[in-house]
């Protein structure tokens, strides 16, 4: 953790070396996920409610994906460029230095200028949060909170397959974006908007869904079963094969070298 | 202690030909062809000697060395370093060698050379007094006072390969690993570099594996050469040795002696 924040403190520094750039992404950022905002707002000014779901608690589904996606992203930025550490040989590096192979390349970049979608999704949480008609009990303050940490490390456990398959194909691999960048741009609703089948993919097979429509569900009062609050844990099994196909994926880098 | 004996190592390389109808044949079907990379390597080289790796372009030099530092693992064969096999135990063995990739940089652009260090103290753990100590003497030796707190970025090619090499020293390791170090480098770095590189292996024993086309290089620092064709070993003594092998060699420079052994093992 020491060395974490010792990574943090440089990547900051560095970046802050370009203190125009910084901001003008940071903007840019902000202003793309301000459009995803708006898409949402002029959907409610037709209609009233999408698939029972009013226009604050769909902001709420809304800033909760978003939040944890520009976590993830901010944090796990280095998986997503992993490809371009593996063509220059950047990842040598990890490999002759004594810590944690996974723990280096996730160290390996972090993204600031992130920071613009997490301050829109802060902000639609200001609003949202009084506005969406859920009465704050402490288990629906945890249950928050557990759809923000687990959703953003499921997102970051995409990352890190991304980063895995890129061991086998060296150039990165744009589809896996649909489940990353899309997950995002979909999350803006509840999964159960798009029909059953999606949403059962969602659920068993990347389960963005798990810390998404069943805890909000909960969230809203519309279900009462515990274990609708407690499923955004379980989406977390979806790290166990990640890690496993990136070690997979490391042990085939070390027999090829390429 | 470094000892190897009969590695070997292929690699699988996708065929390419010219042409397009070929090239949209290769999406359906590629064609492998195995290259032998290393074919049967060993050697051993004792603490605290300094070893000169030479060999053409594409002869295995850079995989050896991958596989000593636990980049690779080999298809077969051993390799032991102080007691370990690299690729099986990663970290405990990389924690005693320091590695320098000459045309690669492990030092962070656009922040000062000193805070690279102190990222790498870090890293490896070093306790306080002990790093201060080592980059004291990096410092004076290497002459890096008026560099520390430049970004790499702004450095000239000789500073900034003085500063990596520093960078891969701060935890004092037992074996050091350069990869064509002096590569690129004006003739007052490169005899500041071969100093130093000296200095430490006569003062501290550390154990030196070079590699390296510069037969300058060579002729400062190694009593010994290993050369490696086509994947295998083929000489193994001092520079003085591979001289007397042929009496043409005596008046050769060491340049064209090595143009001479390469030309007679068509490597």
């Amino acid at each position: 953790m020491g060395l974490y924040i010792k990574y943090f403190a440089m990547h900051l520094k560095s970046q802050m070396q370009y203190k125009v750039s910084f901001c003008l992404t940071a903007l840019g950022q902000f202003l793309v996920s301000f459009s995803a905002f708006l898409g949402i707002y002029f959907m409610f000014t037709h209609f009233n409610t999408v698939e029972g779901f009013t226009f604050q608690e769909t902001l709420l589904c809304f800033a909760v994906v978003l939040m944890a996606f520009s976590l993830a992203e901010m944090l796990g930025r280095g998986f997503d460029l992993f490809p371009r550490m593996l063509g220059n040989g950047e990842f040598d590096r990890a490999l002759v230095r004594p810590r944690n192979v996974i723990f280096q390349v996730l160290l390996s970049q972090m993204d600031f200028s992130r920071l613009g979608r997490v301050i829109q999704a802060a902000l639609v949480f200001v609003y949202a949060i009084p506005n969406s008609g859920v009465l704050w009990t402490w288990d629906k303050v945890v249950t928050l909170i557990l759809m923000v940490t687990c959703g953003s490390l499921v997102f970051f456990g995409l990352f890190l397959l991304y980063a895995a398959i890129s061991f086998f194909t060296v150039e990165g691999l744009e589809f896996m974006n649909i489940f990353t960048d899309g997950g995002r741009e979909f999350g803006r609703y509840p999964f159960s908007v798009y029909g059953e089948n999606i949403l059962r993919f969602l659920t068993y097979i990347i389960p963005l869904a798990l810390f998404q429509i069943y805890p909000l569900l909960y969230l809203l009062g519309r279900v009462t079963s515990r274990l609708y609050m407690l499923l955004p844990l379980v989406s977390l099994l979806f790290l166990v094969p990640c890690v496993l196909l990136f070690r997979l994926g490391l042990r085939r880098y070390k027999s090829t070298g390429s | 202690m470094i000892s190897l004996k009969s590695v070997r190592k292929t690699f699988r390389v996708a065929k390419r030909q010219a042409g397009f109808s070929r090239a949209v044949k290769a999406l359906f079907s590629r064609e492998y062809e195995l290259v032998r990379a290393l074919d049967d390597i060993s050697f051993d080289i004792r603490d605290g000697e300094m070893v000169g790796y030479i060999g053409p372009n594409g002869a295995g030099k850079s995989t050896t060395i991958k596989i000593m530092c636990g980049v690779l693992t080999p298809d077969s064969g051993s390799c032991s370093i102080d007691g370990r096999t690299p690729w099986k135990e990663r970290i405990a063995h990389v924690r005693e060698i320091g590695v320098v990739f000459g045309q690669r940089s492990q030092l962070w652009w656009d922040v000062p050379v000193a805070d690279s260090f102190q990222l790498i103290r870090d890293i490896y753990k070093v306790d306080g007094a002990s790093y201060r100590k080592t980059l004291d003497e990096l410092t004076e030796r290497l002459d890096l006072n008026e560099i520390l707190k430049t970004p790499a970025r702004s450095l000239s090619l000789g500073q900034r390969m003085r500063c990596e090499i520093a960078a891969s020293l701060l935890h004092s390791p037992r074996t050091l690993f350069l990869d064509e170090p002096t590569i690129g480098l004006d003739a007052v770095s490169k005899i500041a570099v071969r100093q130093f590189i000296k200095k430490l292996n006569a003062e501290r024993g550390t154990t030196v594996i070079l590699t390296t086309h510069d037969m300058q290089d060579i002729e400062a620092l190694t009593e010994r050469i290993l050369l490696i064709g086509k994947g295998k070993i083929l000489l193994d003594g001092s520079l003085a040795e591979l001289k007397k092998r042929s009496p043409e060699a005596l008046d050769m420079t060491s340049e064209e002696m090595v143009a001479a052994l390469y030309r007679e093992f068509k490597i």
